[in-house]
């Protein structure tokens, strides 16, 4: 290293650390991936909300879906209903996780607010929760349609997340399991 | 000295003190009150075995709290916490090993969720990175150190013997002017 490029040294130390910090300031640290992405649905045996029988992980495969995980005790979950009955509308094939709740609960708001979801897995003790690895509600789980969990949204899903995160991985998905 | 003692007894007679004896009372009162349902919403487990109630209390504190990113288990009451305090308490009842708790652990919830990361995967970076910056700020030093000593023994031998001479007869100057 010739003496007139050792001058730059610290200017080039500086850039770097500058450019770091600058990357920390967009990020954020409560954000993290889901361990199970690439990884099958866990296993689950659970009732279907308001209806009779239970439901299995084999349900779920057939398209890609959205799992959405809610409760009726988060707050957060009302803010995004609105949004994911439009989704439903779209016609995208929409999951519901009732989880940690009550059924008569839950009935109640989806006679109210109204049933965006193909059905619901009624996860009472919040077991297939812990197989997810879920720590908070709202919770979505993009699964392909073998049944792979694909990625993991968490807080609230609306017209900025869809059309930028969802939605063009949902679209490659379809593509890809079409041309299969 | 005798005035002090005196001073001090008069305060303990005075309705200050009094007053400041039954504001403790007050406040141990409220401790009691206060405090007692708080210990409580910390749940207990019943163990088979003394021994599992100590992995137990490892467990919980080794463990991260997935929702409140700076506490163990052992120190949140997050919903989350508590069902995976519940979830432990199951798992070694049922006889599952320490390895085999975190194991399941960390294949729902990640690395993340361990205050003492595995030794191996990605985390390697982070046992291995303190001793090789280490070992790196070690080396800079040597080079630095030895390319300055290098230099100054160059500095020395690099007189020809014309410069010796003319060296010699300069300080032989300075001592005659003296």
């Amino acid at each position: 290293m010739g003496p007139r490029l050792k001058l730059f040294l610290p200017l080039i130390l500086f850039a770097m650390m500058a450019i770091t910090l600058f990357r920390g300031l967009s990020l954020d640290p409560s954000e993290m991936p889901s361990a199970l992405i690439d990884r099958p649905f866990p296993a689950f045996n659970l009732p279907r909300l308001g209806g009779p029988g239970l439901l299995s992980q084999a349900d779920l495969e057939g398209q890609v879906s959205l799992l959405n995980v809610w409760a009726t005790w988060c707050v957060a979950c009302r803010v995004e209903h609105p949004y994911l009955k439009q989704l439903a509308q779209r016609g995208i094939p929409l999951f519901g996780i009732n989880y940690k709740d009550n059924d008569a609960d839950a009935q109640r708001w989806l006679d109210e607010l109204g049933d965006p979801y193909r059905f619901n897995i009624a996860d009472h003790e919040g077991t297939l929760g812990l197989d997810l690895g879920v720590y908070g509600a709202p919770e979505t789980y993009l699964v392909d349609a073998t049944g792979v969990i694909q990625y993991r949204h968490v807080g609230v899903v609306d017209e900025k997340v869809w059309k930028t995160v969802l939605e063009p991985l949902y679209q490659s998905l379809t593509v890809e399991s079409g041309a299969q | 000295m005798e005035d002090g003692s005196r001073a001090f007894v008069s305060v303990a007679d005075s309705g200050e003190w009094r007053a400041m004896k039954s504001v403790c009372w007050l406040f141990a009162a409220a401790l009691v009150v206060f405090v007692g349902p708080a210990l409580a919403l910390v749940e207990t487990y019943d163990f088979s075995d003394p021994e599992l109630e100590v992995r137990y209390q490892n467990l919980t504190e080794e463990l991260r709290c997935p929702k409140c990113q700076n506490q163990n288990i052992a120190d949140s009451n997050a919903p989350i916490a508590q069902d995976l305090r519940r979830l432990l308490h199951q798992q070694l009842e049922e006889g599952d090993s320490d390895a085999e708790i975190l194991d399941h652990m960390v294949a729902r919830y990640g690395e993340f969720v361990r205050y003492r990361p595995s030794f191996g995967g990605v985390s390697i970076i982070l046992w291995l990175a303190p001793a090789l910056l280490l070992v790196a700020a070690f080396g800079v030093l040597l080079l630095t150190l030895r390319s300055k000593s290098r230099a100054a023994t160059a500095g020395v031998a690099s007189l020809s013997v014309e410069e010796q001479a003319r060296l010699q007869s300069l300080l032989n100057k300075a001592e005659q002017d003296s």
